[in-house]
């Protein structure tokens, strides 16, 4: 019987295709007219069209290999390859379902909740369709390596311990209940972004979303064995600042390129997206310098990432000071969050994707009605507290509705793949047990 | 024949190979252990999290040599490997009951 149901889920993934390309359906075809008379009034910007190209470029380069060195450097030297390999079916995973359906369910026009199916399997989406000035396409692709790095993130959470079979189910299960329909709120026309809510490139979509569904994976599938009494250190803090430096080269891609346009704000974007990097690395180094006596690679770089994780909603809003100050705060902030997830709330959230991602992104969010007024130097926010409450309304359901979702999610995959691998396997590690190989052999 | 077994710190390792080679040993097999005795291990600090690492690394050199040379070899391991602070390591001499060259079944002392 749990064969069966564990069948399912992937019977459902393969059958699916085949419905989306046979089908037309009336209101695709109205709609897609629709499109086309308001199209023909804007023309495709090359500048615009190679920055885009480009950006996309740089944010599949943050999951590969960024993220995935970033977090294979961290795990034991019997796990590195399975982390490897998380990312890089999940980004597979997440490119087949953005085109299938989750693309249309993300920007297609529909209610204020979803998109519609019009652009099911990119159905009525030609080589000439624009987006605004630059090809469909492209934007596809660009959002769709956001969609790819979102569950890569949650990785973090589980790692050492989790199925890979399961984790497979549970990021298709995600992007389509959680990931999607968050995309369609704050940027693809649906009702946070109709109530104004600020987030350039994905304080709220990426990190609030990945970050609280993080923790609560990680609550549900249970801490490693030895936690947190007996911990393994990174097999290999170089590995780690490898992709962490990745990231920081391709966040250009991910903020900047949320602009949209080789302009003048992408530019701005691009400045303060660095500032906020490179202020948070320095807060982490010191405030780690004077609580242990020396200054360590690893946490240099989970400081950078804190920084870029906090500035991303923030980018398109503040100016320089403003990025300094959020920096700065996300250097301390997450400094400090990071011991409270694994000491005080006993959540072995591995590789503190909470406390990085979470709880960075949650507090951009927030610090952009402050810091994108003129007071500080920002932009576009005239009303602080008006502002300040969008921002903590759009957080609170979509921290809710994360939560629920990864609930969910986990039942399912509780009663059909399973969550955890055996204690052996465990402690022998995951290369050679889940996936047949060995990361290091020394001859 | 006695087997020489020499726990150092691996650095060491050089010194000691040259100080054996001076008193005419000249073949050894050298292995990558860790261990610890009165040297406890240390803590590491990641991202406000502890970790002990009780194992330190350590470099051990096996030797095999005639009864004659056993006392001035384990004199020149001592001296090459001392450096005054903890973890210095140890030097163990154990009997070793017979020899053979593989190449040409040469046994004993002819072995070694």
């Amino acid at each position: 019987m749990k064969k069966i149901l564990r069948l399912i889920p992937f019977l459902l993934l393969t059958i699916a295709p085949g419905f989306l390309f046979a089908q037309e359906v009336e209101v695709a075809a109205a709609a897609e007219a629709v499109d086309q008379v308001a199209e023909v009034a804007t023309t495709l910007d090359s500048g615009n069209t190679a920055w885009m190209l480009t950006a996309t470029v740089l944010v599949l380069f943050m999951t590969l290999p960024g993220l995935a060195l970033f977090y294979g450097g961290l795990v034991r030297a019997q796990n590195v390859l399975s982390v490897l390999m998380h990312c890089f079916a999940i980004a597979c995973l997440a490119s087949v379902l953005w085109i299938a359906c989750l693309y249309t369910f993300a920007f297609s026009d529909g209610c204020s909740w979803l998109g519609d199916l019009q652009h099911l399997g990119l159905r009525g989406i030609t080589a000439a369709s624009l987006s605004g000035d630059i090809p469909e396409t492209v934007f596809i692709m660009f959002q769709m390596t956001f969609a790819i790095i979102t569950p890569g993130l949650i990785v973090g959470a589980f790692v050492e311990r989790m199925k890979f079979s399961a984790i497979l189910l549970f990021t298709a299960l995600w992007l389509i209940l959680v990931y999607a329909p968050v995309t369609h709120w704050v940027w693809g026309g649906g009702w946070l972004q109709e109530r104004g809510v600020i987030d350039l490139a994905g304080g709220i979509v990426v990190h609030a979303t990945a970050g609280i569904s993080a923790l609560l994976l990680a609550k549900f599938v249970g801490p490693r064995a030895d936690f947190p009494k007996k911990l393994h250190i990174p097999h290999s803090p170089g590995m780690v600042m490898i992709g962490a430096s990745m990231l920081w080269v391709g966040w250009f891609g991910f903020n900047a390129g949320s602009q949209l346009a080789a302009n003048e704000s992408a530019g701005m974007t691009m400045l303060v997206t660095h500032i906020s990097a490179a202020v948070a690395s320095l807060t982490w180094m010191l405030i780690e310098w004077k609580k242990t006596g020396k200054p360590g690679l690893v946490g240099i770089v989970t400081g950078m990432v804190a920084g870029l994780a906090s500035i991303t909603p923030a980018s398109g809003n503040v100016g320089p000071l403003g990025a300094v100050i959020i920096g700065f705060m996300a250097g301390f902030i997450c400094y400090f969050a990071c011991g409270i997830v694994k000491s005080k709330l006993k959540i072995d959230d591995t590789l503190d994707v909470f406390a990085v991602h979470g709880v960075g992104g949650i507090m951009g969010t927030l610090m952009v009605a402050i810091l994108g007024t003129a007071a500080f130097g920002g932009t576009g926010v005239d009303d602080m507290v008006g502002q300040l409450a969008t921002q903590l309304f759009a957080l609170g359901v979509v921290v809710a509705w994360s939560a629920i979702a990864t609930t969910l999610i986990v039942i399912v995959c509780k009663f059909t793949t399973g969550l955890r691998v055996d204690k052996e396997v465990e402690h022998t590690g995951l290369d050679q047990a889940e996936h047949g190989e060995t990361a290091y052999h020394f001859e | 024949m006695k087997l020489i077994k020499a726990i150092v710190k691996p650095h060491k390792l050089e010194d000691v190979k040259e100080a054996l080679s001076e008193v005419g040993v000249d073949g050894m097999t050298v292995s990558e252990v860790k261990g610890f005795g009165r040297q406890k291990g240390h803590t590491e600090i990641y991202r406000g999290s502890e970790y002990t690492v009780d194992f330190l690394p350590k470099t051990m050199i096996e030797t095999v040599v005639e009864d004659d040379i056993v006392e001035a070899a384990v004199q020149a391991i001592i001296s090459a490997a001392k450096t005054g602070k903890i973890g210095d390591g140890k030097v163990f001499v154990l009997p070793v009951e017979s020899a053979v060259r593989i190449r040409t079944d040469e046994t004993g002392g002819e072995a070694l």
